[in-house]
C-alpha cells in the first residue's frame, strides 16, 4: 500500500513528500506531550542540575530526532522506490559530486557547533553550584541555634558533605555542628553509612573519596556521576527543594556486590534537619562514651 | 614469463592459460596437518573466520545467561561474582576474540586476493598471528576451570590489583591481552607490508578497493594502539606480583593512570573494530545497487580522518572523573568532529543506493540493516560526547545500548553481511536466501527489541553490569523485553549457522563472479586455487571486474558478428 503511494507519487513531487513528512514529524515533536522522564529523557526533578542535564539532553534529542527521521527517511525511499525492477533501465553512472560533498560536510559540522554553542551556554549551570535559598540553612544564621551567640552554620553558605566510597557501602561525613561541649561529638565524628541527610533548600556540596577501589557517586534524580577513585577528590553538588528521599547506587564495578552499593538522600526541612543533627551527634557521642568504657573495663580486667 | 607479460599487456582474457607456481619442494601435508602447517593466506582467514565465529558463539552464551539473569528483578539465578565474571569473559570475547580478529581474518582471505597478490607480504608471520590469537583464547577460557576474571573489559585498576582480585582470572586475562595484542600487532605490520608492497599491475592508490583502504587504516591503528594496553597490562601484571606500584595509591602509583592507558588503546579499538566493517559496506552497497560507489575519494579520505581524530578521543570515556573542565571541553570537541567524516561516509552510502537499481540479496539486507542501525549508534554517541549529559548517562544501560548499536548493530551486522557476500567466493556454494533473510528478519528485529529498550533503561537510572535490581526500581518489565529480545537475535544467529552448516554440504554452485561485482577476487575460481590467479589481469579503474566483463562480452560479441551495442 505505502509502496503503491509512494510510487503513484513518485519522481514528480518527491520533493514535497520529503519535506511533508519531516514537518509531520516536528508536528508530532511539537505537538507531543513534554517527554517522559524516565523513558526519553533522564530522570531528573530532585535539584536544578538535574533539570538543566535533563533540558539539555532534550534539546539534542530533538536535534537528533530529526537527523534520524531525515537519513533513516532516505534510506527507506531509496530502498522501496529504486529496488530492482526487471526490465529497469541501467542505473546512472554517478560516481560523485563535489558541491554536494561540500554541502553535507559543513551541514554536519554546523550542526556540531550548535550543539556546542548550547551546551556551553548549559555547562556554567550544571557544573557551578547555586546559592542556597534564603529558606536554606545558612539564611536562617543565628537564629537556629537556642543560644544566640551559635557561630554560622557549616560550611557557610554551603553544607559541605564528605562522601567516602568503599566495598560496598558509602559514609557520610558531616561537618562538625556547633553544638554545647556536652553533647557535641568529636571532630569528624559524625556521620552516617547509606542515607545521607540533608536540609532542603541548602546548597550541599560533596567531597568524594574512596578508600579502596574505584565508584561512582550517583543519585539519578539529583544530577550526575562523580567517580570516587582512590588517591583523587571529586566534586558534584545538588540543592533538593521537596523533602524526600531520593534513591541511586554505585555507578563504577566495584566487586560481586557492586549491584547493592545503594545509597540515599533524605531531605528535609531545615528545623528537621537540625534536630536530626543534635540527635545523631547525641547517639554518636553515646555510643563513643559506652565504647570507652568498654575499653576500660576491658583493659582492668585484662591487667 | 613471456605469456604472462603478453597476458598482461593485452589486457584481460577470458581462458586464462594455466600457469606452474612451485612453492616449496615435495609433498605437501594432507588433511588436518596441511591445516595446522598452512601459510597460505585463504586456509589462514578460513581458520581466524572459523575460530572467531566459536569465540563469538561463546560470548554469546554468556550474553544470553546475562539476560536471563535479568529477565526478573531480584533473579537468584546468577550471583554477583559470576554475573562479573560473564560481564568480563562477554565483553573480552567479543571484542578481542571476535570482533577485531574476525575482521582481520576477512581481511587475510581477501586483502591477497582483492589487490591481486599470490599471498601476504610475510606468509610464515601470517600463521604466527592465527596461533597466537587461538592460544590466547585457548589461555583466557581455560580460567573458567579455576577462577574467571571479574573486573569487565576494562579491568579497571585498583579493582584488578592483587589486593581486590588475587585469583588468577585477571592473569588470564593479561595473557590474552599479550597473545592476542602481539597476534594483532604482527598482523597488522603484514597488512601493512601486503598492502603497500604488493598490489597488482595497474593498483595504484586510487583504484584500491575501498575495503583494502579499511583495512590498511586499520592496520596502523592496531599497531599503533595495541602497544599502550600491551604496556598498561604489563605494569598490572608486575603491580600484581612483583611489588611494584603504578596503580596503586599507597605506593605512589594513580588509578586513573590505567583509565588513560586503557582508553588511549580502547578508542582507537572502537574504530579499529569499525572502519573494516565500513569497508565491506562501500564494497557490498554499489554491487546490489548496480551503481559505483558514491564519493570514493570522500569515503577513503574520511576513513582516515577518522583513524587519526580516533586517537584524539580517549578521555571522553572517562568524563565522571576528577577532571578538569577545559580538558572535557576538548575531548567533548574531538568527539563530534568524529561525527563529521562518520557522517560524510553514511551520507555517500546513501547517494550510492539512491536511483540505483537495488536487487534485494542477503547480503544487501545486512548492509542496508547495518546503516539503519548504525545511524542510532552515531547519533547516540554525539549526545554521549556532550560531557554534562554523559555525567548523567555513563556507566549507565544507556552506554550499553549505545555501544551495541555501534558494534553490533554497526560491526556485527557488517560482518554478515560479509559473510554472505564472500562466502560464494571461499566455499564455492552459495548460501540460501530464504535461510538468510530469515536470519536478516530475526537478528535485525532480536537485535532492537534488545537494545533499543536499553536507552530508557539507562535514562530511568539502571546502571551497567549490576546482577540485579530491586523490584521497587521498576526496571523489570523493560529488562523482560530486551531478554526475550536477545533470544530471538540468538535465534536469527543460528539461523545463520545451520544456514552455513547446510551450504557447505549441498549449496547450490556459486561459479566465480555470482554478484557480477567489481572488484578482482570474483576474477579467479570459487574457491581460488592455491596460487590465486594463473592470471593477474591489470587493473585499469576502481572496478577491474566491470571493465573485464564489459571486454568479455565485447570480445565474445565479436567473432558472431553481432549488431548488438556493448553495454555503456
Amino acid at each position: 500500500m505505502i509502496q503503491r503511494a509512494l510510487r503513484a507519487g513518485a519522481p514528480q513531487n518527491r520533493r514535497p513528500l520529503g519535506l511533508a513528512m519531516a514537518l509531520a514529524a516536528l508536528a508530532l515533536l511539537v505537538l507531543a506531550p513534554p517527554a517522559g522522564a524516565g523513558v526519553f529523557t533522564p530522570e531528573s526533578g530532585g535539584s536544578p542540575n538535574a533539570d538543566d542535564i535533563s533540558t539539555l539532553y532534550e534539546i539534542t534529542l530533538y536535534i537528533a530526532i530529526v537527523i534520524f527521521v531525515l537519513v533513516e527517511g532516505v534510506l527507506i525511499w531509496s530502498l522501496v522506490r529504486f529496488r530492482f525492477r526487471r526490465g529497469g533501465a541501467e542505473p546512472a553512472q554517478i560516481r560523485g559530486n563535489l558541491p554536494l560533498e561540500i554541502g553535507w560536510t559543513v551541514g554536519a559540522a554546523l550542526i556540531l557547533v550548535v550543539l556546542t554553542v548550547v551546551t556551553f551556554i548549559y555547562l556554567d549551570d550544571i557544573k557551578d553550584p547555586e546559592v542556597s535559598s534564603p529558606d536554606g540553612l545558612q539564611a536562617a544564621e543565628g537564629v537556629q541555634f537556642a543560644s544566640i551567640d551559635q557561630p554560622a552554620p557549616p560550611g557557610g553558605g554551603e553544607l559541605e558533605i564528605d562522601v567516602n566510597g568503599q566495598q560496598y557501602l558509602w559514609r557520610f561525613d558531616y561537618p562538625s555542628p556547633d553544638l554545647p561541649a556536652d553533647v557535641a561529638p568529636a571532630e569528624g565524628q559524625l556521620f552516617t553509612y547509606h542515607t545521607m541527610v540533608v536540609p532542603i533548600d541548602t546548597t550541599v556540596t560533596l567531597e568524594i573519596r574512596s578508600q579502596d577501589v574505584a565508584h561512582s557517586w550517583w543519585i539519578p534524580e539529583l544530577g550526575g556521576k562523580a567517580d570516587a577513585i582512590p588517591g583523587h577528590t571529586n566534586e558534584t553538588w545538588f540543592k533538593i527543594s521537596e523533602p524526600g528521599t531520593y534513591e541511586g547506587q554505585c555507578a563504577e564495578l566495584c566487586g560481586a556486590n557492586h549491584a547493592d552499593m545503594r545509597a540515599e538522600v533524605l531531605a528535609l526541612p531545615v528545623d528537621d534537619y537540625e534536630a536530626w543533627v543534635e540527635e545523631q551527634a547525641a547517639e554518636i557521642q553515646e555510643a563513643q562514651q559506652l565504647l570507652a568504657v568498654q575499653r576500660r573495663v576491658r583493659e582492668l580486667t585484662e591487667q | 614469463m613471456a605469456t604472462q607479460e603478453h597476458a598482461v599487456r593485452s589486457g584481460v582474457h577470458t581462458m586464462p592459460r594455466p600457469e606452474v607456481v612451485v612453492r616449496g619442494e615435495g609433498s605437501r601435508p594432507r588433511g588436518w596437518l596441511e591445516w595446522l602447517t598452512t601459510t597460505d593466506h585463504k586456509k589462514i582467514g578460513i581458520m581466524y573466520l572459523f575460530a572467531t565465529f566459536i569465540f563469538f558463539l561463546l560470548g554469546g552464551v554468556e550474553a544470553l545467561l546475562m539476560r536471563l539473569q535479568l529477565g526478573s528483578a531480584s533473579s537468584t539465578l546468577i550471583e554477583g561474582e559470576t554475573y562479573n565474571g560473564l560481564v568480563s569473559m562477554h565483553g573480552t570475547t567479543m571484542i578481542f576474540l571476535f570482533v577485531v580478529p574476525v575482521l582481520a581474518g576477512f581481511a587475510n582471505y581477501l586483502v591477497p586476493l582483492m589487490i591481486g597478490a599470490r599471498d601476504m607480504a610475510f606468509p610464515r608471520l601470517n600463521a604466527l598471528s592465527f596461533w597466537l590469537l587461538l592460544f590466547g583464547g585457548i589461555a583466557f577460557y581455560a580460567s573458567i576451570f579455576f577462577e574467571p576474571p571479574t573486573a569487565g573489559w576494562t579491568s579497571y585498576a585498583p579493582l584488578s590489583d592483587d589486593a581486590f582480585l588475587p585469583g588468577g582470572g585477571i592473569d588470564a586475562w593479561i595473557f590474552l591481552i599479550h597473545l592476542t595484542g602481539l597476534s594483532s600487532i604482527v598482523g597488522g605490520i603484514n597488512f601493512i607490508a601486503t598492502i603497500h608492497n604488493m598490489r597488482g599491475r595497474g593498483m595504484g592508490w586510487g583504484r584500491m578497493p575501498l575495503f583494502i583502504w579499511a583495512v590498511l587504516i586499520y592496520a596502523y591503528l592496531l599497531v599503533l594502539a595495541l602497544p599502550a594496553v600491551a604496556a598498561a597490562a604489563t605494569m598490572l601484571l608486575t603491580d600484581r606480583h612483583f611489588g611494584t606500584a603504578f596503580f596503586d595509591t599507597t605506593g605512589g602509583g594513580d588509578p586513573l593512570l590505567w583509565q588513560h592507558l586503557f582508553w588511549f588503546f580502547g578508542h582507537p579499538e572502537v574504530y579499529i573494530m569499525i572502519l573494516p566493517a565500513f569497508g565491506m559496506i562501500s564494497e557490498i552497497l554499489p554491487v546490489f545497487a548496480r551503481k559505483p560507489i558514491f564519493g570514493y575519494q570522500a569515503i577513503a579520505a574520511s576513513t582516515a580522518a577518522i583513524a587519526f581524530l580516533g586517537m584524539l578521543v580517549w578521555a571522553h570515556h572517562m568524563f565522571a572523573t576528577p577532571t578538569a573542565t577545559v580538558i572535557l571541553a576538548f575531548f567533548m570537541l574531538s568527539s563530534f568532529a568524529i561525527a563529521v567524516p562518520t557522517g560524510i561516509k553514511i551520507f555517500n552510502w546513501l547517494a550510492t543506493l539512491w536511483r540505483g537499481n537495488i536487487l534485494f540479496k542477503t547480503p544487501l539486507y545486512f548492509a542496508a540493516g547495518f546503516i539503519g542501525t548504525f545511524v542510532i549508534g552515531g547519533i547516540s554517541g554525539v549526545m554521549l560526547a556532550i560531557f554534562p549529559v554523559d555525567w548523567f548517562l555513563t556507566d549507565t544501560y544507556f552506554v550499553v545500548a549505545h555501544l551495541h548499536y555501534v558494534l553490533f548493530g554497526g560491526s556485527v551486522f557488517a560482518i554478515f553481511a560479509g559473510l554472505y557476500y564472500w562466502f560464494p567466493k571461499m566455499s564455492g556454494r552459495m548460501l540460501s536466501e530464504g535461510l538468510g533473510k530469515a536470519s536478516f528478519w530475526l537478528m535485525f528485529i532480536g537485535f532492537n527489541l534488545t537494545f533499543l529498550i536499553q536507552h530508557s533503561l539507562g535514562l530511568s537510572g539502571m546502571p551497567r553490569r549490576v546482577y540485579d535490581y530491586p523490584q521497587e526500581a521498576g526496571w523489570e518489565g523493560m529488562n523482560l523485553i530486551s531478554t526475550i529480545g536477545s533470544f530471538l537475535l540468538g535465534i536469527g544467529v543460528l539461523v545463520t549457522v545451520v544456514n552455513v552448516l547446510i551450504s557447505l554440504r549441498s549449496g547450490r554452485r556459486a561459479g566465480n563472479d555470482p554478484w557480477r561485482a567489481n572488484t578482482l577476487e570474483w576474477f579467479t575460481q570459487s574457491p581460488p586455487p592455491d596460487n590465486n590467479f594463473d592470471v593477474i589481469p591489470r587493473v585499469r579503474s576502481v572496478e577491474p571486474m566491470k571493465d573485464i566483463r564489459r571486454e568479455v562480452e565485447r570480445k565474445s560479441r565479436e567473432p558472431a558478428g553481432s549488431v548488438a551495442q556493448p553495454v555503456a
